[in-house]
């Protein structure tokens, strides 16, 4: 088990990667503590596959290293890095039976038999495996095909971290929520280190106590949920994380004071965006707009009930607005006003907060 | 629901029908009529039933043209297969080198097989050719026309130069069709190069191989072109393969009756032995 660090990564697909869009990674510092369960969130294509890749030595980064407790691991092999990777689409070794393929790769390290009987038995006991055992792995359905999948990178316990792959992908919900509580359940009992990668929101704030959200090649935020939610770093974090998401407003700035459509707003930024910053916005949670009589008018769009609370769409100028409204506020029916809560309004230069 | 039981859509099967009968069916059933009568010429023909069949199923000479057949196809088999995975797998999977590796491979597949028979017969002249100088050189007494060894081995390399790249070009388009991910998982589950073959790549060749398999063995079981230019069925009978040997008897001898019994014979050995492996290759596929 170790300490996993990245320290400016950087990686391209292409041969001569010359402008910052060739690079699939822009650069990367990141660290993993031993023993924590961390999530990675971010959109299709953002880099999370690629990430996992360097730090399990399937690629080597074009620039940077990589450390395992502070030694250099960036040009060791995957078998020498010992390190457990799961896919996001099942691979089985169809002429085995489940239990060979369970048991490969401790095989393949010399594990003693009795060991590996142990080890497969209780990893199929998990994963509600033991009465296919004997079956050929080639004729399961695809869930029971990514239960290997799952089982093969659970069966080492000297591993220094799990890392999935949105594993879950091709599994029904029912059975998905399962297996995720036993991941969950798992982490608490071995104290491995694990990632878990995901575009779902809900999957990423329920697995982890670390959430690393990446965008566009780069981490954007590294946090507990909690400080995802309250102080988002960049706008992406803000709209991602979060249902509805963080509303994104543009705004100007002058001499301290921050307008939106000729509306002053009251932030929590102290400091000013740099001069040269191409466009300056201001980001609020729909939980932190509220009904205010001495607000800015707008307009009602739309009111979605959801029980216990509604969220209300309105506009003012050509901008929509989210608001969260608990069940037990009137929505005021005619010239309504809003305002911000000035604590949870943060000003955004070209996407980064300014503080 | 009403359905129109309107058939004339059959119509457009005639033609199709037609040119399968004309091409397929008709000079099948010839053979079939042949191999149970007897001629003398002038369209005369006395019924025999199957003695044709009892007589060319205990003649030696047919077993001994079997078995030379059987020998031969099971050792270009033997060679080609693994030689052709072999092949395959030392090829680079992408870059400017796929290409020039895949024209190389296909090259000796677009050769005309007299000419390949021919090329391999000035190529091995123990006089004149480079191929048979070259191994006198070596202090080796070749001969291919003299020596049934000879004639063996080059006959059986010129198969497995000809031939070989059709089980390689399989093999690698089956190769390239398998995902990253299987030999990244490989990776972490610390398998060995020879477990990724073993495990992932064999099992994935499976299907390619199958259909690879059958082709050659077809091929080669039916094979007449080359070997007869090369060495022309010598020395002696010793590469009188079953086609060759077919051949003879019905154009060099005219014993049409027994020709057309060996044929039917041959075909349906044909087709038992592809049946056979085809069954046992896809028993697991399904399950
Ligand atoms: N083998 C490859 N060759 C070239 N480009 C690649 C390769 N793999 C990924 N890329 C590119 O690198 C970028 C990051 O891809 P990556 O697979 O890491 O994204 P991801 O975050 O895992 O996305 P997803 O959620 O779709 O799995 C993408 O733009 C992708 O097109
Ligand atoms: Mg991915």
């Amino acid at each position: 088990m170790a300490k996993i660090s990245l320290e400016k990564v950087k990686h391209s697909y292409l041969a001569q990667p010359a402008e910052p869009e060739d690079y699939a990674l822009k650069q990367i510092d990141a660290e993993w503590q031993d023993g924590g369960a961390y999530a990675l969130l971010g959109p299709s294509g953002c880099g999370k596959t690629t990430l996992l890749n360097i730090i399990s030595g399937l690629l080597v980064p074009s620039l940077g290293r990589v450390l395992f407790n502070d030694t250099d691991v960036t040009k060791i092999p995957t078998t020498d890095r010992h390190i457990a990777q799961v896919f996001q689409f099942p691979v089985v070794y169809d002429t085995m039976s489940v239990f060979d393929n369970l048991a490969f790769p401790l095989r393949n390290r010399g594990i003693a038999e009795a060991k590996v009987q142990e080890r497969v038995q209780e990893i199929a006991g998990m994963l509600d495996l033991e009465h296919s055992l004997r079956r050929r792995a080639s004729g399961l359905t695809v869930d029971g095909k990514q239960k290997i999948s799952l089982g093969r990178g659970l069966v080492r316990d000297d591993v220094n971290v799990i890392m999935f792959d949105e594993p879950l992908t091709v599994i029904d919900p029912h059975l998905k929520w399962q297996l995720r509580s036993k991941l969950k359940e798992l982490h608490k009992r071995l104290g491995l280190t694990m990632i878990y990668v995901t575009h779902d929101q809900t999957e990423a704030l329920t697995f982890a106590d670390q959430v690393v959200v990446m965008y566009d090649g780069t981490v954007v935020q590294a946090g507990t949920p909690v400080e995802l939610f309250e102080h988002p770093n960049h706008t992406f974090v803000g709209h991602f994380i979060g249902s509805p998401g963080m509303n994104i407003l543009p705004c100007e700035v002058e001499n301290g004071t921050v307008r939106c459509a000729g509306h002053t707003v009251q932030t929590a930024s102290s400091g000013r965006p740099r001069a040269d910053a191409r466009k300056t916005e201001i980001g609020v949670r729909p939980e932190f707009v509220r009904f205010d009589d001495h607000g800015f008018p707008v307009e009602i769009v739309k009111v979605d009930d959801l029980g216990r609370y509604r969220i209300v769409e309105v506009r003012y100028a050509d901008q929509r607005v989210k608001m969260i409204v608990n069940e037990d506020l009137a929505i005021p029916s005619e010239t309504p006003r809003i305002s911000f809560d000035p604590a949870a309004t943060r000003i955004y230069a070209d996407g980064w907060v300014v503080n | 629901m009403t359905k129109t039981t309107n058939q004339k859509a059959w119509y457009f099967v005639v033609p199709v029908v037609g040119l399968v009968a004309f091409n397929a069916l008709i000079p099948l059933m010839t053979v079939v009529n042949y191999s149970v009568q007897e001629t003398f010429g002038d369209n005369v023909f006395f019924w025999e039933g199957v003695k044709w069949f009892e007589e060319v199923l205990k003649s030696e000479r047919f077993h001994a043209s079997f078995l030379r057949q059987l020998a031969f196809t099971g050792m270009i088999l033997a060679i080609e297969v693994p030689l052709g995975i072999g092949v395959a797998l030392s090829m680079p999977r992408k870059g400017p080198w796929v290409s020039v590796c895949l024209v190389l491979m296909a090259l000796p597949l677009l050769i005309p097989w007299n000419v390949v028979g021919a090329m391999w017969n000035i190529f091995a002249l123990p006089d004149i050719g480079l191929l048979g100088r070259g191994i006198n050189a070596l202090g080796i007494d070749y001969n291919f026309t003299q020596q049934p060894v000879a004639a063996w081995m080059t006959t059986v390399l010129m198969d497995v130069w000809h031939w070989t790249s059709l089980v390689v070009l399989l093999a690698y388009a089956g190769l390239c069709s398998i995902p990253d991910a299987y030999y990244q998982a490989a990776k972490i589950d610390g398998a060995s190069a020879w477990s990724v073959f073993r495990r992932i790549q064999l099992p994935k060749l499976k299907r390619v191989l199958t259909i690879a398999i059958l082709l050659r063995f077809m091929d080669s079981f039916m094979i007449y072109t080359e070997p007869f230019v090369l060495t022309g069925g010598g020395p002696g009978n010793t590469t009188t393969f079953l086609s060759i040997d077919l051949v003879k008897i019905a154009l060099g001898q005219f014993d049409l009756g027994p020709a057309a019994a060996m044929s039917l014979i041959y075909f349906l050995a044909v087709l038992l032995v592809c049946w056979i492996f085809y069954t046992l290759m896809m028993r697991n596929e399904e399950q």
